[in-house]
């Protein structure tokens, strides 16, 4: 109650929200709800495949593993990058940028070398059954996804080698950016729970 | 082509206003069609599968390609100008966003050409606007048809995402001085509301639509009922979608009722905060009643009770909303502008939309009446009587904002009384056949079950409508060549928007406006007596 | 398909085979169909007077009903409707003052004052009316919510009544399947389904191949056969008559023609039908012809005929002629209009899935003379 105050005043807006902040949010945010849609799916059809190969014998964890272990600590090596961006060091931020890219592809080519073997050798394909159909679907959109990130840094990666980022201009943008590659990790930390440790329970049981 | 490569908002939000208006005459032809078969028992207009066609895209359309892009035009026209902004946040994306729009609904419109090859022509999804699993399969849709339906809509989902995107950022970021968000315009809220609301719905139907793709293409089995796979995921993933989706067609129609309402009955809105509240209410409620429209596949008591009743719950605030306009209304000096036409006309039918939605959310209710044309009838009353006739009054009060001409307030009242009484007439009688078991989606229906009348006053009501569109269209065409103009501000009215020129330059203020209260303008007319002393 | 199928296979031989005999069909004027299903059913009560009506606004109405659950329903829907209406008088009586004392208030502004910027009393808002108008709608939500619920568990009952009739409906694209279990055997029948009076009948719900939906509105709400899934439901019919529904899904082509009849018999005369229809068919030898036919043409693929062919498709024909319609309820049964079903069956109910077998006229004669036979 501002009364009789003939001009009232029209308070500065406290720091405004950053847009690129906000949008990458949004984009998140809508991203969950895409994968809570495959999530929830594939929590649906677990136990549900009487025929046809199954997650029990077909999933093995040791690929996974190193898999995700190189995934997750992308996360941290791209917590450093933009730090050392943020002091300025660029020498680091490239090198650990790199790092992060490198660990990224071996996600991506682990994951193909799995889904090789899946296919030649235990014949799981997306037509084998309702496993078969939700195991390629979200898995591989969630690589689809590791993908467009890698995509991202690699973009910011070749940017910087030519100079482009400039630490000051650019210390926040890129640190957006790497929002989703943060956004990537732990989608995958909720795919490797649900299918290789509670979907890998006989099937055909529960149903 | 200055128009291709803009990206202005103003000029975008234009360009999706019309790109709707093309769509809904398409739409309203084939509704038209519709009508026609149906006019009499037995007709033989058009055959079964071309009718099943209709329906569908009417359907589609009208959904996609209609409410959709013209609801999110106004928000694109209205955000940046209401919140004293100079642009969208990402106004590159917002143009990718409305070319996606288009080349979506271009892609379902060619499947009249490509469903089934140039040797084919003439065949589209003849799948339902739902199209329920496993109708969709390739065992019972054969040829291309289904997969149109799905890229099309599939691509434009995407276009409304990052709108949607762009009014978060834009009404979190972009506000002017002054503007807090208990001050924004009413519009800003419903967009927020609503922009959120496609953040979680439209990726759930992109995920459905993927499944179905993959199903389609690849012989996965989502949907599959042979190999275990369920018929009834598709429709709670579509209406977890669908849902949501109707809110995010009739918020910003509330939005414009509350800009519009206000200024012809010369008072400030009623009760601002509790319409906020009841908004985000809205919002926050309609992801949790999406099992409504599944009542009659055998979820259950249990289910079937909470979802009945977190449905009457959404009336509350939906209930709020149309008192606090009312409360606007009372005591006001009302002045019967076209515009005004169209907004009272949508309170009076969206009460009756409302309350046939209570019969339908009384479960056992919607046990005989469901999939009738009780529901159609229902529908309407929310998306015609309700979205169309919020987004002709917002045609109406914006036009002489976005082009600088008034258009013509005879014409303008003549297009009101013919739309209200069409629509009266289409609509009404659809309760009536639906009540006395007339089912949804048939392309013909028996005669002596007492159809016939109710069908026929409906069909009745087609031409009046169109005579109502086409008298719109006319007045448009005459007011750009030779309307009156409008000045700056030709309805004394007290958002941001009426602040600037008309139409607004490139860059919408020559000054970022600054805010001192919901109405700013008010508080620039009244120095004696500024909205801000009432905060 | 099987339709499309055979009309090009048909084109095919067209061009293959030399143009032997002048097809006398080569532009047939279109069928019409002969007579009505209303007009043959006001025929079939006219015999029982006292009997629910058959034709007329209201037949397939909700709101006269003529079993438990619909009565039930039909009494929840009064007390919504009129809580509906109450709500309705009311709002649109505070619109229309609102906007009678708005204009008048705008009249007078006008005729008073030079001034136009001149405004009305600013109101922001009224805590105590605003609580009001949330709370009120609040308890009526509440009210409603709770009579809903019971209605719902007096409705949606999942184990079948005591001494219930179970029928297994099963729906196909464009018609239904009725299976009485038993003891003594099962009897199938197709698109008309007889119950006894007075006694719950307890319908298991599957579906072939696509969403359908069970719906007889003055006997009970509708209920989706669904693939890959069972539903219940049940009804009770009070009085004998014929019940009229249709599917109410969506659910292809010609979901307009899936209609329901529901044959409400006396206990006795039920048992009775049902005996008959556990018989095996009629062998007729004067109808030997068609049955060959029959027999040697794809109909058997399809089609049952107890003792002759097991076809699973399309619906059983056993004692086809004891029934009042084909097509699915839509097309009274007589010799004229089931030969113009079997000649094309497309042209009558475009786009269903039996495919004209292209037989010449002398085939078609014998194989509709034994079909009107299988009683």
């Amino acid at each position: 109650m501002t009364a009789l105050n003939a001009n009232p005043s029209t308070g500065p807006l406290k720091a405004p929200l950053s847009r690129a902040k906000v949008g990458m949010a949004c984009l998140i945010f809508m991203e969950s709800a895409f994968f809570s849609a495959f999530l929830v799916t594939y929590l649906y059809y677990i136990g549900k495949s009487p025929d046809g190969p199954q997650p029990l014998e077909c999933l093995e964890l040791n690929l996974v593993l190193i898999n995700s272990v190189c995934l997750l600590s992308s996360s941290v090596t791209v917590v450093l990058a933009v730090r050392s961006l943020a002091r300025g060091a660029m020498g680091a931020f490239r090198l650990w940028l790199a790092v992060t890219i490198l660990l990224g592809l071996e996600f991506l080519l682990g994951t193909g070398y799995e889904w090789w073997g899946l296919i030649e050798d235990k014949g799981l394909t997306i037509q084998s059954n309702a496993f078969g159909t939700n195991f390629y679907s979200l898995v591989g959109f969630h690589a689809f996804h590791v993908f467009v990130g890698l995509v991202l840094l690699i973009g910011v990666f070749i940017l910087s080698l030519f100079g482009c980022i400039n630490p000051k201009r650019d210390h926040q943008r890129v640190d957006v950016a790497t929002w989703y590659w943060h956004f990537v990790d732990v989608v995958w930390i909720l795919v490797f729970t649900l299918v290789y440790i509670v979907g890998r329970v006989p099937q055909g049981a529960a149903a | 082509m200055q128009w291709a490569i803009s990206v202005d908002h103003k000029k975008l939000a234009m360009m999706y206003i019309g790109a709707g208006l093309i769509f809904f005459l398409v739409g309203g032809i084939e509704a038209a069609f519709m009508r026609l078969q149906l006019a009499q028992a037995g007709n033989e207009v058009v055959d079964p599968a071309t009718f099943n066609q209709l329906f569908t895209m009417h359907g589609t359309t009208m959904v996609f390609l209609v409410g959709m892009p013209i609801l999110l035009g106004f928000g694109n026209y209205l955000i940046p100008l209401m919140v004293g902004a100079r642009d969208m946040a990402f106004p590159r994306l917002n143009a990718f966003g409305f070319w996606l729009f288009i080349f979506g609904g271009l892609l379902l419109y060619f499947s009249y050409v490509g469903a089934d090859g140039l040797y084919g022509a003439g065949t589209a999804p003849d799948v339902g606007w739902f199209a329920y699993a496993p109708l969709t399969s390739r065992t019972f849709s054969r040829g291309n048809s289904t997969d149109y339906w799905i890229l099309g809509i599939l691509v434009s989902g995407f276009g409304s995402m990052t709108t949607a995107i762009n009014f978060i950022a834009t009404i979190l970021c972009m506000r002017c001085p002054g503007m807090k968000l208990m001050r924004m315009p009413m519009i800003a809220w419903m967009m927020l509301v609503v922009a959120f609301l496609v953040l979680v719905a439209i990726p759930i139907l992109t995920a459905a639509q993927a499944m179905l793709l993959f199903d389609r293409t690849l012989g996965a089995h989502f949907f599959d009922p042979e190999t275990q796979g369920s018929a009834i995921l598709w429709q709670h993933l579509f209406w977890f979608f669908g849902h949501p989706e109707v809110y995010i067609l009739i918020l910003p129609a509330f939005g414009f009722v509350s800009e519009i309402m206000p200024t012809f009955s010369r008072k400030v809105l009623f009760g601002y905060p509790l319409m906020v509240a009841a908004t985000v209410g809205i919002g926050f409620i309609s992801l949790g009643v999406w099992a409504h429209h599944m009542f009659v596949v055998g979820l259950g008591p249990v289910l079937d009770s909470f979802f009945g009743a977190t449905t009457f719950l959404i009336s509350v605030p939906t209930g709020i909303k149309i008192f606090n306009w009312l409360g606007t209304m009372w005591g006001g000096r009302i002045q019967f502008t076209t515009p005004m036409l169209f907004v009272t006309g949508f309170v009076a039918m969206f009460v009756i939309g409302g309350l046939t939605g209570i019969m339908l959310a009384t479960v056992p209710m919607t046990w005989q009446l469901s999939d009738s044309y009780f529901v159609v009838g229902h529908f309407h009353y929310v998306l015609f009587g309700g979205t169309v006739f919020g987004i002709f009054g917002a045609l109406f009060y914006w036009f002489p904002k976005a082009t600088g001409r008034l258009l013509d307030e005879r014409l303008g009242k003549w297009t009101f009384w013919l739309l209200f009484i069409g629509f009266t007439l289409t609509f009404m009688p659809m309760h009536v056949s639906g009540a006395l078991g007339m089912p949804r989606r048939v392309y013909t229906y028996e005669a002596d079950r007492g159809f016939e009348i109710w069908n026929l006053i409906s069909s009745i009501g087609v031409p009046v409508q169109m005579a109502g569109v086409a008298l719109f269209l006319w007045n448009v065409v005459r007011t750009l060549r030779k309307g009156e103009v409008a000045g700056d501000d030709p309805w004394d009215a007290w958002t941001l928007e009426w602040g600037t020129s008309s139409p607004p330059p490139e860059w919408n203020f020559d000054r970022i406006p600054t805010c001192t209260s919901a109405r700013p303008l008010w508080d620039r007319k009244h120095p004696e007596d500024p909205d801000a002393h009432y905060e | 398909m099987p339709a499309a199928d055979g009309a090009s296979a048909a084109a095919a031989q067209d061009v293959a085979s030399p143009p032997v005999p002048p097809i006398p069909s080569a532009a047939p004027p279109p069928y019409t169909i002969k007579g009505s299903v209303a007009e043959m059913d006001a025929k079939l009560v006219v015999c029982d007077p006292d009997g629910p009506p058959v034709a007329g606004a209201g037949v397939t109405g909700i709101f006269a009903p003529e079993s438990p659950p619909s009565r039930e329903i039909r009494d929840l829907s009064y007390l919504v409707f009129g809580i509906c209406i109450v709500i309705f008088v009311v709002v649109q009586g505070f619109l229309v003052v609102a906007i009678v004392r708005g204009v008048r208030a705008r009249r007078a502004a006008n005729r008073s004052a030079e001034e136009v910027s001149d405004e009305p009393v600013q109101i922001y808002g009224s805590i105590p009316i605003e609580i009001a108008w949330t709370v009120i709608p609040s308890i009526i939500v509440f009210v409603l919510t709770m009579v809903t619920i019971r209605t719902i568990r007096d409705i949606d009952i999942t184990t079948a009544p005591e001494d219930s009739l179970e029928v297994v409906v099963i729906g196909h694209q464009w018609w239904w399947e009725f299976r009485y279990p038993g003891p003594d055997g099962e009897v199938v029948t197709a698109n008309e389904m007889h119950v006894p009076v007075g006694r719950p009948v307890w319908l298991r719900l599957e579906s072939a191949d696509v969403i359908h939906s069970f719906w007889v509105p003055r006997l009970a709400g509708k209920m989706d056969l669904i693939p890959g899934r069972t539903n219940y439901t049940w009804f009770s019919a009070d009085r004998k008559g014929i019940f009229l529904g249709q599917c109410a899904e969506y659910c292809g082509t010609q979901h307009a023609h899936m209609l329901i009849r529901v044959y409400a018999d006396e206990p006795a005369e039920f048992e009775t039908w049902l005996a008959e229809q556990r018989k095996p068919a009629v062998v007729d030898p004067s109808v030997e012809a068609g049955r060959r036919v029959f027999a040697e043409y794809a109909c058997l693929n399809c089609h049952t005929i107890d003792g002759l062919s097991d076809g699973m498709f399309g619906p059983n024909l056993t004692h086809l002629a004891s029934r009042n319609t084909i097509g699915s309820g839509f097309i009274p049964l007589d010799r004229d209009n089931l030969r113009a079903w079997i000649d094309d069956p497309n042209q009558l109910k475009p786009g269903c899935n039996m495919p004209s077998l292209k037989l010449d006229p002398t085939e078609l004669d014998a194989v509709t003379d034994y079909l009107m036979t299988l009683h």
